[in-house]
């Protein structure tokens, strides 16, 4: 039953779509996400579900919008350029509290860029990139069984909280091949969807909308979406830990830099050298809590990341006021290998002296 | 346990056919593997890289600038990954593509070997990633034959699974010029 | 001794990346001629869309945009609003005109935007691996279509050059095609008649090229030739659709 298999990252996630229920993909192809759209071609008509090679990625995430207004679990997937033309829809969609599951496969930006692994979007993923004041729940996959088990999560929280999920992944994530379960490791949560809009017989009329004129209208809704965030933050912050309890650094890192960072850390360890990871799984909710309460004791953080410094001015926020923060970027187009992370971690902890 | 290896070369030279047979291998023995292709572009310049990871510990990076082991098919991968091989490290080499000249780091293990040679002599040039897959079961002592056997009929496509008994053969070639150490 | 076949002054001497047997390669090279007959090459600034003609810039020697996947049209109303005095042409996908960019030719069209749009018609998206296309014909297996284009879901087949004719901005219009000598030297007519329009300030023009792509046709590039003459043109018939003979418009 839980045999696993060699997967590539996208089919992992394309598959965990499927598990999640999800029945509805539209999409424009783009590299380095096209397995995707391919996988959904081929299996998604077998579960009775409809792919649409859409004319653009406008018209994916408004036909999103159209299935997800429907009641039904609908998803697309794209990367950089594509991402940044959804930006509208998917503001609505926070606005007008649809869920959808968005995915972006990371290219290098900005502008047209290239396909080398980079988490050149994190900003526009997690502070925004639509216009208004919302915010996505964003998730970010470390593994192929992450690549499956966080799209089905994204399902859940986008219904939960009717909100958009973004996936955001490096190139690496998708295209490498790791053992995969690729089935869900406990029942997919199906919420009940009261606000689906399927014909008032029977009921009240409903309706979804992001347009309030009235007095304090536009205020009171953005405190209630206000609250929503508070409570997602509260209850659904995902992050990794380890080696914390003697670390004199710690490496805060998502994706791949996190992978490379481990090896990074083991042969630092081998070394002498106590380095811990902190690896957001969350990146909206940010694990706010664990890092503040961890750089309080080990004093010293390293942030590594494949851009020039986004997710390091979100931990500045989130660390100890006495933690020393040092930052290591490789924007897309270079790669931060693990002997490059174990020289920042002895720059770090001052040439290697303890 | 921790082994990296990148088998590297031009496509239709089955480097995804042995990185696939080795990843399956591995995993059928409790191991832990990542397996990373190149993608995009590189693919469209006909090149083929494969990268390995295969551990009994959890997998940090998937990516390796220093591999204890380079299979390289032709000339281009040698110039491209001799550089990267870690010191002691193994670089297997096609010797029937790649000048000897070619192999001139002395801080690591060369092993040339004629694969295209050898294979031609089992009767295929189609053989040759066999003959390297061979030589790497035999240094890296990861895997032995008998895993190998027990996984090529499940990475073979269904119309080239008549050539499965050639394969096993080059396979037990490349072993065994490996453990004589000669450069054939 | 005189060179019969030379290199067109305005096609730089490089090694294209095309995939051997692709027409893009004979489009550019009727570009290059063209301009170089027409003398306009350094007034000319060309707009590429984003496709496998993206890098345009290392063919001609000429002044690039390089524009948004599908913005090409519009990108070359303001260009030419801004200098029209120079000689703008945008050259499109089937994917980046047909798919993401039919608003921005559409409306280009209808203002009778003073510019040249050379379209390559090869019924997908070629640069990211040969997807389906609004182009694609029906039954086609493409990547993203594996049972084959299949109207009830998919639609069919847009007509580009047909559409943009009926639009009054228009003053040219014709689809032609690159699969053999005779076809590539009317092709080579067309795009001289389209620059003409533009030079004698006629209005928006576009020449419809069909178009192979035979490494995601998946066929030898000869027999991707005999397709596009089989399959495309029944369903694509080659021709005129729109041709203003003199400023009637005005
Ligand atoms: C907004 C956006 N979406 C998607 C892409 C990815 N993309 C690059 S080229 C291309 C399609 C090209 O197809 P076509 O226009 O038909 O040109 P061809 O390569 O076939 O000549 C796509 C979808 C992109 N660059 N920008
Ligand atoms: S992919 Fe197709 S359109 Fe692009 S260069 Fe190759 S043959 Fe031409
Ligand atoms: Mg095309």
């Amino acid at each position: 039953m839980t045999e696993k298999k060699l997967t590539k990252g996208n089919i992992a996630l394309a598959e965990g779509a499927i598990q999640a229920g999800c029945r509805f993909y539209f999409g424009y192809p783009i590299t380095p996400q096209n397995d995707i759209p391919e996988y959904l071609a081929r299996n998604l008509p077998k579960h009775g579900g409809t792919f649409i090679p859409a004319e653009s990625e406008i018209a994916s995430i408004n036909m999103v919008m159209g299935a997800s207004a429907s009641g039904k679990r609908a998803m697309t997937s794209s990367s950089g350029p594509g991402i940044s033309l959804m930006q509208e829809g998917i503001s609505y969609l926070a606005g007008s509290e649809m869920p959808a599951v968005i995915v972006n496969i990371m290219r290098c930006g900005p502008g047209l860029g290239g396909i080398a692994p980079t988490q050149g979007d994190y900003n526009q993923a997690v502070h925004g990139g639509g216009h208004g004041d919302y915010r996505n729940i964003v998730l970010a996959p470390g593994s192929v069984q992450e690549m499956f088990d966080l799209t089905i999560k994204a399902f859940e929280l986008a219904d939960r909280y009717r909100n958009p999920a973004m996936i955001i992944a490096d190139a690496m994530i998708g295209q490498f091949q790791e053992p995969c379960r690729l089935t869900p490791e406990r029942p997919v949560e199906f919420p009940e969807k009261s606000w689906a809009l399927t014909g008032r017989r029977g009921r009240d009329p409903r309706l979804l909308k992001s347009l309030y004129l009235g007095d304090y209208e536009q205020e009171e809704h953005n405190l209630f979406l206000k609250q929503k965030y508070d409570e997602i933050q509260e209850n659904e912050v995902m992050v990794e830990m380890q080696n914390l309890d003697d670390a004199e650094l710690i490496i805060i890192a998502f994706g791949t830099p996190a992978r490379v960072a481990k090896t990074a850390i083991s042969l630092a360890r081998e070394e002498g050298l106590r380095v811990g990871l902190i690896r957001p799984i969350t990146l909206f909710p940010f694990p706010v809590n664990e890092i503040y309460e961890h750089s309080a004791r080990a004093k010293n953080i390293l942030v590594v990341e494949m851009n020039t410094g986004q997710m390091v001015r979100d931990v500045r926020i989130a660390a100890h006021k006495d933690a020393a923060i040092h930052f290591y970027g490789r924007p897309g187009g270079g790669f931060p290998f693990p002997d490059d992370v174990l020289g920042e971690i002895k720059k770090a902890l001052g040439g290697g002296a303890r | 346990m921790y082994y990296d290896v990148i088998m590297a070369g031009f496509g239709g030279q089955g480097i995804q056919m042995i990185s696939q047979i080795v990843a399956l291998a591995a995993i059928r023995k409790g191991l832990n593997v990542t397996y990373l292709p190149s993608y995009g572009v590189e693919k469209r310049g006909g090149r083929t890289n494969v990268t390995l990871v295969i551990a009994d510990e959890e997998i940090g990076s998937m990516v390796s600038n220093h591999p204890k082991c380079v299979i390289a098919m032709d000339t281009i991968a040698v110039d491209k990954y001799k550089a990267q091989v870690a010191p002691k490290g193994l670089l297997i080499a096609n010797a029937s593509l790649v000048p000897l000249a070619m192999l001139d780091r002395s801080d690591i293990v060369p092993l040339p070997l004629r694969c295209n040679d050898e294979a031609l002599a089992l009767g295929s040039a189609k053989l040759s990633n066999m003959i390297a897959l061979g030589a790497f079961l035999q240094r890296s002592e990861i895997l032995g034959f008998g895993d190998v056997e027990a996984v090529i009929d499940e990475v073979t496509p269904e119309r080239l699974k008549k050539t499965i008994p050639a394969n096993l053969e080059a396979i037990r070639r490349g072993i065994e010029i490996a453990a004589n150490g000669s450069v054939r | 001794m005189n060179a019969i076949f030379k290199r067109p002054d305005s096609l730089k001497d490089t090694i294209t990346h095309f995939c051997p047997g692709c027409t893009h390669g004979i489009a550019h090279r009727l570009i290059a001629e063209t301009m170089d007959e027409l003398g306009i090459a350094d007034r000319t600034i060309g707009i590429p869309g984003v496709g496998c003609c993206v890098f345009l810039y290392n063919y001609f020697p000429i002044d690039v945009l390089e524009a948004p996947h599908g913005r090409a049209p519009a990108c070359a109303t303001g260009m030419k609003r801004a200098q029209p005095d120079k000689i703008i042409f945008a050259y499109q996908g089937d994917g980046d005109m047909a798919a993401i960019g039919t608003s921005e030719i559409i409306h280009a069209a209808n203002r009778g935007e003073n510019i040249t749009v050379f379209f390559i018609n090869n019924s997908v998206y070629g640069m990211t691996g040969g997807q389906m296309a609004p182009t694609t014909l029906l039954g086609q297996q493409t990547t993203t279509s594996p049972y084959g284009r299949d109207f009830k879901s998919e639609g069919y087949p847009i007509k580009m050059a047909e559409m943009l004719a009926t639009l009054e901005g228009v003053a040219y219009s014709t689809r032609v095609a690159l699969h053999s000598p005779k076809h590539v030297n009317q092709a080579k007519k067309a795009i001289r008649k389209a620059f003409e329009m533009q030079i004698n300030e006629m209005g928006f023009s576009v020449v419809e090229m069909l178009s192979t792509c035979n490494t995601n046709w998946r066929v030898s590039p000869l027999e991707a030739l005999k397709m596009l003459e089989r399959e495309m043109i029944p369903y694509y018939p080659l021709g005129v659709f729109k041709e203003r003979t003199g400023k009637d418009f005005l």
